[in-house]
C-alpha cells in the first residue's frame, strides 16, 4: 500500500504528462461481447498519482472498460498496457499481483465471510505476511470502525461500512491504481459525500485512482481529469474543470447529444 | 395449520406406512411405530398452534386455557382427516385411485372395531394429542424440560432397541436388556413407565448443568479453550476405538456404513460447502474409487494381472479418482448455478452406465459387476476382511479422522479462504486474483480423492462392486446429509450421517429402523422441507453461519424495535453467537 508515502512529483494534469509512461494505459481497445460492439477504439491513459474518471450513462460500456484493464474481458483488438507492458494476455492474478486492483461496483464484500476475512482475501496472492500485518493496521488507522466490526459478517455491516471494507480489502493487495466502479452506487446522498471525501484522502495519501462514475459532477469535483464515454467511444478527453464547463456534458452523461 | 396437518395425515395413511410400521413396537403392547407416526402431528400442531398467536404479535402473550383448546382444535382437525378417510373408505370403492389402501389399514384405524367408531376415535385422539401440546405449552420450562425428556428417553431407547442389545450383550448386560425390551421387540410396559420417571427426575435435577458445563467452556480463553476442545475430541476418539470392542456385529456394521458416509459426505462437503459447486454426480467418485480398487485388488478382475494389496492399490486408487476429477471437473467448472448442477448429474451418470456397459465389460464385468474383492490388507498386520464389521469400522475410523483433519486443515488454509470467496462472489473473487478455475477444479479433484477412500473401503468391505451399487440415489442422499447436517460444517456433516445413514439408513444399507426403509426417502423430503423452514442453517450449523442467520435477525429486529439507526444495523450482535457452539 503506497498510502503512506505521497509523491510530490506526481503529474496531475494533462499538460505535465511529458515523456512519463503511464502506469494503465488502453490504446485503441475494441471489445466485443458476441455480436455487440462494447467498447470502439478507446483510449485511456492513467499517470501515476492522478484521480481520474470515466463518466458515462447506462450501457456506455464504463464496466467494460474495467473488466479489460483488470483482465477479466480480453480486448478483440487494440492494447492494454501496464507499466509500459503490454498486458492483453496475462490474466487477471498477473495484473492484481502487479498492482491492479478493482474495488467493485456495489461493494460486493464477500457476505458471508467475516470482515478480517474480506481483507485477507483482498491479499490473497500476497506472500509477505509481515508487510500485510502492517497494511492491515495501517487500514484500521484509516478506517477505526473496520477495526470493531473485524469478526463480524460483512453483509451484517450497514452501507457505510461495506463501503470501507470493500476499500480496505482493495487495499490489502497493496495496488498501485486503484479501480473503483461506481462508487456512489447505491448509497445514501450522505455516504456518497462521505465516500467520494474517502476516495480524496486515499489519493492524497499517494495512490492513483481511476474511478467510474455515473455521477459526473461529484466525480469532476474531486478528480484531475476525466473522459466521458458514450456508447463505448470516448466522446470527451479533458480536465475536470473544462469538462464541468463544457456544454455538451450533461447532454451526452444523459445520452441524448447527437452522435 | 390444523388442515395442513389433516392433509398430511392422509398421506401418510394412505403410504401405508402404519400397516407397515405396525409390525416394529414401541412399548408393548401399547403403541406400535406405526400408530406413533399417526400420533406425532396432531401434538406437534397443538403445540405449535399457541406458538402461532404468540408469533403473530401480541407483546405481552400470557399463556392460558386458549393454547389447550386452540390446540384441541387443531389437533382434532388433523386427527379429523383420518375419520374422513374412513369414512370414505367405507362407503366409496377408492381402490382404483389409491393403490396402498388395504382393509389392514382400515382395521389399523379402527382399532379392529366398526368405521364409525375409527372416525369417532381418531377425533377424540386428534384433539387429545393436540391437547396434550397445548398443555405441554402451558407447562413451565421446568416441567417441560422433564417431559419431553421423558417422552424422547422412552422413544429413543425404544428406536435404539437393536443397538442397545447389541451393546449390552457385550457389556454383559443381557439381563437388563431382557427385562427392557420385551421378547418380540418393543419396551415393556413397566419399563417404559420407570424409564420416564428416572429421566424425568434426572432432567429435573441436571436441568441446566450440562448449560452450565457447555457456557463455562466458551467462556474459557484462548489454550484453555483449546485444551477442553483436544480433551472432547480425545474422548470422542477413546469412545470410538473402545466402543467397538464390546460392541456386536450389528452396532459395528452399522457404524461402519455410517463412517463410510461421513466419508463421503466430508468430500462432497469440500465441493459443495466450501466451494460452494452444487455437484449432483458424487456418486461417480464413489464408483470409481469403488470400481479401481475392484479391478486393482481381485484376482477375478479381468484384465489386470499382477493383483496389489490393497494399500498400494490405494495410492492408485487416489491417483486415478484425482485424475478422473480433474477430467469431470475440466468442462464442468466452467458452468455456473443450474447448468453446473444439471451437467454434474449427468456426469454422474455416464460414470455409472460405462461400468454398466458391454462395451467395457472385459474391464469392468458389465451388469455381473466384479466380485470376490479380497478383503484390505495393511502391512498384514491387519487383515479387513469383509465378514469382519469391527476391523472395517477401524479402517473407516482411521480414515476418517484422516479426512476430517484434512477438512479442517482446509477450512482454515488460503485455499480454503479463495474456496469460500468463490462460492460468495465468483467475479469478485477473480477480480481479488484468485484463479478462480483452478480454485475449483482443485475443489473437486480433493472431493474426489475422499469420495474414492470410501470407494475403495467399501469395495474391499463388501467383496463385490455392481454398477447398481452407485445410482443417483446415492448422490442425493449425500447430498441430504450434508444440507441436513449443515453446509459447511465438519462436525454437522458427520452428525447428519449419523442420523440419516445410522438412523434411517442408506441407499442400500438399513439403518437402526429398518422398517422405514421403504418410506426413507419421503421422511428425507419431509425432514429437508422442515429443515429448510426452521433451521435453514442445519442440524448442527457450523458457528459461521449461525452468527450470519442470528445476526441478521437480530439486527433486523433491533432496526424494528427502532433501537438501533440504520447506520449502524447490526452493532452489537456480536455476541449472539458464542453461545451457540463452543
Amino acid at each position: 500500500m503506497n498510502t503512506g508515502q505521497p509523491d510530490p512529483a506526481a503529474p496531475s494534469g494533462p499538460g505535465e504528462r511529458g515523456a512519463a509512461t503511464p502506469l494503465l494505459e488502453m490504446r485503441s481497445v475494441n471489445a466485443h461481447y458476441g455480436a455487440v460492439h462494447a467498447l470502439v477504439d478507446v483510449n485511456l491513459s492513467i499517470y501515476q498519482g492522478e484521480l481520474v474518471c470515466l463518466l458515462g450513462g447506462n450501457a456506455s460500456g464504463k464496466s467494460t472498460t474495467l473488466k479489460t484493464l483488470l483482465g477479466m474481458l480480453k480486448p478483440t483488438s487494440g492494447e492494454v498496457v501496464l507499466d509500459g507492458e503490454v498486458v492483453n494476455d496475462k490474466p487477471t492474478s498477473y495484473r492484481v499481483a502487479r498492482g491492479v486492483t478493482m474495488v467493485p461496483e456495489n461493494r460486493r464484500l464477500f457476505k458471508r465471510l467475516t470482515v478480517r476475512e474480506n481483507l485477507d482475501l483482498g491479499a490473497y496472492l500476497r506472500t509477505d505476511s509481515d508487510q500485510i500485518a502492517a497494511d492491515m493496521e495501517q487500514i484500521f488507522e484509516l478506517f477505526p470502525r473496520v477495526k470493531e466490526r473485524l469478526n463480524q459478517k460483512s453483509g451484517t455491516l450497514s452501507g457505510g461500512e461495506q463501503q470501507m471494507v470493500a476499500i480496505g480489502r482493495a487495499l490489502m493487495a497493496n495496488p498501485r491504481v486503484l479501480l473503483m466502479d461506481e462508487p456512489s452506487m447505491g448509497l445514501a446522498p450522505a455516504l456518497v459525500q462521505q465516500n467520494f471525501e474517502l476516495i480524496q484522502q486515499i489519493h492524497q495519501a499517494g495512490l492513483t485512482v481511476f474511478m467510474v462514475e455515473q455521477n459526473a459532477n461529484m466525480a469532476l469535483s474531486i478528480a484531475d481529469r476525466g473522459w466521458v464515454l458514450q456508447t463505448g467511444r470516448v466522446v470527451l478527453d479533458d480536465t475536470a474543470e473544462n469538462l464541468l464547463a463544457h456544454p455538451d456534458l450533461q447532454a451526452s452523461y444523459l445520452g441524448t447529444a447527437e452522435q | 395449520m390444523g388442515s395442513i396437518a389433516s392433509f398430511a395425515q392422509v398421506f401418510i395413511a394412505l403410504s401405508n406406512m402404519p400397516v407397515r410400521l405396525d409390525e416394529r413396537l414401541i412399548i408393548k403392547p401399547v403403541l406400535s411405530l406405526g400408530y406413533l407416526v399417526l400420533l406425532i402431528l396432531p401434538f406437534a400442531v397443538g403445540y405449535r398452534q399457541g406458538h402461532q398467536i404468540k408469533r403473530e404479535g401480541v407483546p405481552t402473550y400470557a399463556p392460558g386455557p386458549n393454547e389447550v383448546v386452540g390446540g384441541f382444535l387443531c389437533g382434532a382437525l388433523a386427527g379429523g382427516g383420518l375419520s374422513l378417510l374412513a369414512v370414505l373408505l367405507t362407503h366409496f370403492d377408492l381402490r382404483e385411485p389409491l393403490v396402498n389402501w388395504s382393509p389392514i389399514l382400515l382395521d389399523l384405524l379402527a382399532f379392529g372395531n366398526a368405521t364409525w367408531f375409527a372416525a369417532v376415535i381418531w377425533l377424540v385422539i386428534g384433539g387429545g394429542m393436540g391437547a396434550a401440546g397445548g398443555v405441554l405449552r402451558l407447562l413451565g420450562p421446568r416441567s417441560r424440560r422433564a417431559v419431553v425428556t421423558m417422552v424422547l428417553v422412552v422413544l429413543g431407547v425404544a428406536v435404539l432397541e437393536s443397538l442397545v442389545v447389541d451393546l449390552a450383550e457385550g457389556l454383559g448386560l443381557e439381563p437388563l436388556t431382557d427385562r427392557l425390551y420385551a421378547r418380540r421387540g418393543g419396551v415393556n410396559w413397566p419399563s417404559a413407565v420407570g424409564l420416564a420417571v428416572v429421566s424425568g427426575l434426572l432432567a429435573v435435577v441436571g436441568r441446566g448443568r450440562f448449560r452450565q458445563a457447555r457456557t463455562r467452556v466458551s467462556e474459557l480463553e484462548g489454550a484453555k479453550r483449546t485444551q477442553a476442545n483436544v480433551g472432547l475430541i480425545l474422548l470422542t476418539a477413546a469412545v470410538l476405538i473402545v466402543l467397538p470392542l464390546f460392541a456386536g456385529k450389528l452396532t459395528n456394521e452399522l457404524l461402519a456404513n455410517v463412517g463410510l458416509f461421513v466419508l463421503l459426505a466430508l468430500g462432497l462437503n469440500v465441493v459443495v460447502g466450501l466451494a460452494g459447486i452444487l455437484d449432483l454426480g458424487y456418486v461417480a467418485f464413489f464408483a470409481v474409487g469403488s470400481y479401481s480398487a475392484a479391478v486393482l485388488t481381485a484376482a477375478t478382475s479381468p484384465k489386470i494381472a499382477p493383483e496389489m494389496p490393497w494399500l498400494v492399490a490405494l495410492i492408485v486408487v487416489v491417483i486415478i479418482t484425482g485424475l478422473v476429477g480433474l477430467f469431470i471437473g475440466a468442462p464442468v467448472i466452467r458452468m455456473r448455478g443450474d447448468y453446473l448442477a444439471i451437467v454434474t448429474l449427468g456426469f454422474g451418470e455416464i460414470i455409472r452406465l460405462l461400468f454398466l456397459s458391454d462395451w467395457l465389460s472385459g474391464w469392468f464385468g458389465g451388469s455381473q459387476g466384479i466380485t470376490n474383492i479380497p478383503a484390505a490388507g495393511i502391512f498384514g498386520l491387519t487383515d479387513v476382511a469383509g465378514t469382519d464389521p469391527r476391523r472395517v469400522f477401524y479402517l473407516v475410523l482411521a480414515f476418517c479422522a484422516l479426512a476430517i483433519y484434512v477438512s479442517w486443515r482446509l477450512e482454515r488454509s488460503r485455499l480454503g479462504r479463495a474456496w469460500m470467496a468463490v462460492r460468495e462472489d465468483e467475479t469478485v473473487a477473480e477480480a481479488m486474483g484468485i484463479n478462480t478455475v483452478n480454485v475449483k477444479l482443485l475443489a473437486f479433484v480433493v472431493g474426489a480423492v475422499l469420495g474414492s477412500f470410501s470407494g475403495a473401503i467399501f469395495a474391499a468391505k463388501v467383496g463385490s462392486v455392481f454398477p447398481a451399487s452407485f445410482l443417483i440415489l446415492v448422490s442425493i442422499v449425500i447430498l441430504v446429509v450434508v444440507i441436513f447436517g449443515g453446509m459447511g460444517n465438519i462436525i454437522g456433516v458427520i452428525a447428519g450421517s449419523a442420523v440419516l445413514i445410522g438412523v434411517l439408513g442408506g441407499p442400500k444399507q438399513p439403518g437402526l429402523l429398518a422398517e422405514f426403509s421403504e418410506f426413507k426417502l419421503l421422511i428425507y423430503g419431509a425432514l429437508l422441507i422442515w429443515m429448510m423452514l426452521a433451521r435453514p442453517e442445519g442440524l448442527i450449523p457450523s458457528v459461521r453461519r449461525t452468527r450470519e442467520l442470528r445476526q441478521h435477525e437480530m439486527a433486523q429486529d433491533a432496526w424494528l424495535r427502532g433501537e438501533v439507526d440504520d447506520d449502524d444495523g447490526g452493532n452489537g450482535t456480536g455476541g449472539a453467537s458464542s453461545a451457540v457452539l463452543p
